[in-house]
């Protein structure tokens, strides 16, 4: 599908800033990092826990483990889609028992992607909690879903979508508004 | 006209006219475009005034020969009528073009005493369509006692064969080749080495490896037909090979042929035109026995029937129920139908390509009838007309659903085919499709 | 429409490399999912799979009724005796009676060659092939491959002989097809008795030497023979057939470098290959049986997947 700019919501410093600020208000509602970890969801929510996990070592001086989750089979659209997604690497390199889950995505939604990665981390193990924390939140939400942490709320109407870019894989750190053109 | 298009109740030659046709008898050496006269079902060429009684046939363009011959069908009557029956499998034939067919004995029961052949030959007798029997060769096909062949001689039976399968027993192939030819029969022999054969479901080769299906090698088939070649040889008799489909065949008949012997043969539409390789989808509509073979054997073929190696071009129609089709493909039974396709495929693929007009009418007319002792027909004023009425031009796809045959198997479906039968005059009756 | 470009699993034979390396990456991921305290996913709920075994077989079946449980499907099995297949009903009417059951895949095996390409013309379901007589066996392939493809890395350029009864191998012939596919070198090894003709063309070379074998590739994949063989004259004995194809510790011992075993299973063992080989660290046969159900989860997952037209996908 291609896509046209609509505005640049999130410039490369303002990215690094509200990385920044995530780490913070993290730690601070967590009182500390004891038993806390991040699982990204594939593909940027893991590129977004790594360095909110990097961020929070810079500021507190604990390392904090890191695990990586691929929802594809816990979603609610198979059968319905277009094409079968692929499927991507899970993998959790630490017991989840007791450990209080801070799930990392890009963009929220409908909150369909959420409900899939919270059915996978149950049938994973047993974690203490779970708080949601993304990079945007851009409304229309169809389950009963809310994030704990949020960089940038962006309104959007249901022609635009929110894209966000991370040099772990695209060419610059940003968030983009853009106006989705059906093919 | 609409009287003449029916094939349930054919209507009498009584007095038409076949207008602006080109007739071509090779053994006449006639080629020429005039009108046909058909009285009371006997011939005269014109030109000549028209009655004005007449019914007039505008069949300008079309091409008209001696009623052609099909030297292998099954008509399944009795005992397997709901794949065919005599009478369907002649309109079968009419609608396909020919005027005669041989029909084999492999029925249930086997057409294999007097009583048996007689009900066949009665329940043809009235229609437009000559059917020759060939009664088997062996009591109940067994392949030990010969059945009572003078007898079936009297009668009018010409051939004897066991076709389905060959006769083993290579002291009893002797025995009926001698006592057949003492009469002035010919043995038919389904050529094949059933040890090497047994159990499988296509040609042996590249295409069973691919496609895990036992394998009928073609060196079976061979070696039968040398064995008969022979055999033939030392009781000097006449034999006659069956479906043939090896290049080594082919390869065999030719030498014998070259050396004197008195072997005659026969190739089907199939062999010609089709290979192993379309086997690969699993289409029962492809397995037939003897089974398609490799490339090198059909350019064999096509060779062998443009040089008179192998007499004569019939079907070896084979109809089946759809329900017994329908199966996989190692269970299912050999077999495909030919009857309304063979002309239309000579017409397209092998008339001037391999081998000209008159001889592919020296294949079809001539050379069958004289394998089976029969008067050859001739398009001549005075002899009872016997015509085989063909579109050249006409184009037409193959659909089963279409045939008059009750069975659907054929492995051309859906071919675009150029030349198609028109119709037929034999023995009283004229049927003639409308345009 | 899935990732794969085809609706059925018949054979590899219109398989492309694109497609059997998205197989594998998919049954790599399923691997982990079999790894979990819980190894189950939702992702096949609501489809109903029918394991049609009309060939005895316990380890397949069992293998594809794991595969489909972990994908949280239903799963139904029709064996032989007791279904209405031993009370000589056609295979036509089975298939027509499932198609009316409204079956979204079924599991196939067969005694006869293409008899699931015969059950895709009569059903809309989508078909999996798990051996369909001597013809092809697609999923013990791409466990096959998926086992090589860890253990070496790649498969391309990769040596393999297959050793036995080829002409009789639905396990060999799927290998074949695979592996030259995937730009394998593929050499089969048995009696000229069991080599199918021809198999030159399908782009393998043949050696009646084990020993030979033994020295030009880097894995084995050793095939059960079957008594019936011996029966059929296809081979004078058993014994004859362990003193020249059957591999031992010592005839490895001669290859070069140590050589990677693998085997369908179930072996005869002290036949085709003895238990000091079966066994030893240079066996992957355990593996092949773990991919064996990863792979088949991949399969299910690929094929089972969109039929209806698109919805917006969101997220």
């Amino acid at each position: 599908m291609d896509y046209k700019v609509k505005a640049v919501l999130v410039d490369s410093a303002g990215f690094a800033r509200t990385i920044t600020r995530l780490a913070h208000e993290i730690i601070e509602r967590n009182r500390g990092t004891e038993r806390l970890a991040f699982v990204g969801m594939q593909t940027r929510g893991v590129y977004l826990a790594q360095r909110l996990a990097r961020k929070v070592e810079e500021i507190e001086g604990t390392g904090l483990p890191v695990g990586v989750l691929d929802t594809t089979m816990y979603r609610d659209d198979f059968r319905t889609a277009l094409k079968q997604p692929q499927v991507r690497v899970t993998e959790i390199p630490f017991d989840l028992y007791n450990m209080n889950v801070v799930l990392v995505d890009d963009v929220l939604y409908t909150g369909r992607s959420v409900r899939a990665a919270l059915d996978a981390l149950m049938d994973l193990g047993r974690p203490k909690r779970i708080q949601l924390a993304v990079l945007v939140d851009r409304g229309h939400r169809e389950l009963p879903i809310k994030p704990d942490f949020v960089g940038r709320n962006v309104p959007t109407s249901i022609n635009e979508e929110v894209r966000v870019r991370m040099t772990e894989i695209d060419s610059e750190d940003a968030v983009l508004l853009v106006e989705v053109q059906q093919p | 006209m609409r009287k003449y298009a029916s094939f349930d109740e054919p209507a009498r030659a009584r007095n038409l006219v076949l207008q602006g046709v080109r007739a071509v008898d090779p053994e006449r050496n006639l080629d020429q475009v005039l009108d046909l006269h058909i009285r009371d079902g006997m011939l005269s060429i014109g030109p000549r005034e028209i009655p004005a009684d007449a019914d007039v046939l505008d069949l300008r363009g079309h091409v008209v020969t001696p009623g052609w011959f099909d030297l292998h069908v099954h008509l399944r009557e009795p005992g397997g009528e709901v794949a065919e029956t005599i009478l369907s499998g002649c309109q079968a034939a009419m609608n396909g073009g020919f005027t005669g067919v041989a029909c084999m004995p492999n029925t249930e029961p086997p057409l294999d005493d007097a009583g048996r052949v007689r009900w066949v030959m009665e329940k043809a007798a009235s229609l437009p369509v000559d059917v020759q029997v060939v009664a088997a060769a062996t009591r109940a096909r067994a392949g030990k006692q010969l059945v009572e062949m003078s007898e079936l001689v009297d009668l009018g039976v010409r051939a004897f064969s066991d076709d389905g399968k060959p006769i083993t027993d290579t002291a009893v192939l002797r025995h009926a080749l001698e006592y057949a030819n003492m009469l002035g029969a010919r043995i038919f022999e389904h050529a094949d080495d059933p040890d090497l054969s047994v159990g499988g479901a296509m040609n042996e080769g590249e295409w069973s490896t691919r496609l895990g299906l036992p394998g009928m090698p073609p060196l079976g088939e061979t070696l039968d037909v040398l064995r008969c070649i022979l055999t033939a040889r030392y009781t000097e008799a006449a034999v006659h090979i069956c479906h043939v489909s090896t290049k080594e065949s082919v390869e065999w008949i030719r030498w014998a042929k070259q050396q004197g012997i008195r072997v005659t043969a026969e190739v089907c539409p199939h062999h010609l035109l089709l290979t192993d390789e379309r086997c690969r989808e699993f289409d029962t509509d492809f397995k037939m026995n003897p089974p398609l073979r490799g490339e090198e054997d059909r350019q064999a073929c096509l060779q062998g029937l443009a040089d008179g190696t192998l007499d004569t071009y019939c079907t070896d129609h084979a109809p089946h129920a759809w329900e017994a089709k329908a199966q996989e493909f190692d269970v299912a039974p050999f077999g495909v139908v030919g009857l309304e396709t063979a002309l239309g495929l000579a017409f397209t693929h092998l008339v001037g390509h391999h081998l000209d007009l008159n001889a592919m009418i020296a294949r079809v007319v001539y050379a069958p009838r004289r394998i089976l002792s029969q008067p050859l027909p001739a398009i001549a004023t005075g002899e009872p007309a016997n015509l085989t009425i063909i579109d050249p031009e006409g184009s037409w796809t193959v659909r089963p659903e279409e045939f008059r045959s009750k069975s659907r198997n054929t492995p051309f479906k859906g071919w675009e085919l150029t030349g198609r039968a028109r119709g037929i005059v034999n023995r009283g009756f004229a049927v003639i499709k409308e345009a | 429409m899935s990732l794969l470009s085809h609706k059925h699993l018949l054979g590899l034979v219109d398989y492309s490399e694109s497609d059997i390396t998205t197989i594998l990456d998919t049954a790599e991921r399923m691997k982990e999912i079999l790894e979990r305290p819980v190894p189950k996913v939702p992702t096949l709920r609501g489809v109903t799979v029918v394991n049609l075994f009309m060939e005895p077989s316990t380890r397949t079946r069992v293998s594809f009724e794991l595969a489909e449980k972990r994908l949280s499907a239903d799963t139904l099995n029709f064996a032989v005796s007791g279904s209405s297949l031993s009370k000589g009903e056609t295979l036509l009417d089975t298939a027509l009676n499932l198609e009316a059951m409204k079956i979204d895949v079924v599991v196939m095996r067969h005694k006869s060659p293409g008899s699931p390409h015969f059950l895709a013309r009569h059903l809309d379901s989508i078909i999996i092939n798990a051996g369909d007589g001597c013809h092809e066996h697609p999923t013990q392939a791409l466990l096959d491959m998926m086992t090589l493809r860890q253990k070496f890395g790649t498969l391309k350029g990769l040596r393999i002989c297959l050793v036995g009864d080829i002409s009789h191998s639905r396990v060999a012939l799927s290998n074949i097809i695979g592996l030259r596919i995937m730009g394998a070198q593929v050499m089969v090894c048995g009696p000229a008795t069991l080599i199918p003709r021809e198999i030159e063309r399908l782009g393998v070379s043949v050696t009646h030497r084990l020993d030979e074998a033994i020295q030009r590739c880097d894995a084995l994949n050793v095939l059960r023979i079957q008594m019936e063989r011996q029966d059929a004259g296809l081979f004078p004995s058993l014994r004859e057939y362990h003193q020249y194809f059957g591999l031992t510790r010592r005839r490895l011992e001669k290859a070069p470098a140590p050589l990677t075993i693998l085997h369908p299973g179930p072996m005869n063992r002290g036949v085709e290959i003895t238990s000091d080989v079966a066994d030893s660290e240079h066996s992957v046969i355990l593996q092949q049986v773990t991919n064996g159900v990863a792979v088949r989860m991949a399969v299910l997952y690929l094929l089972a997947g969109a039929t209806t037209p698109p919805t917006e996908m969101k997220v």
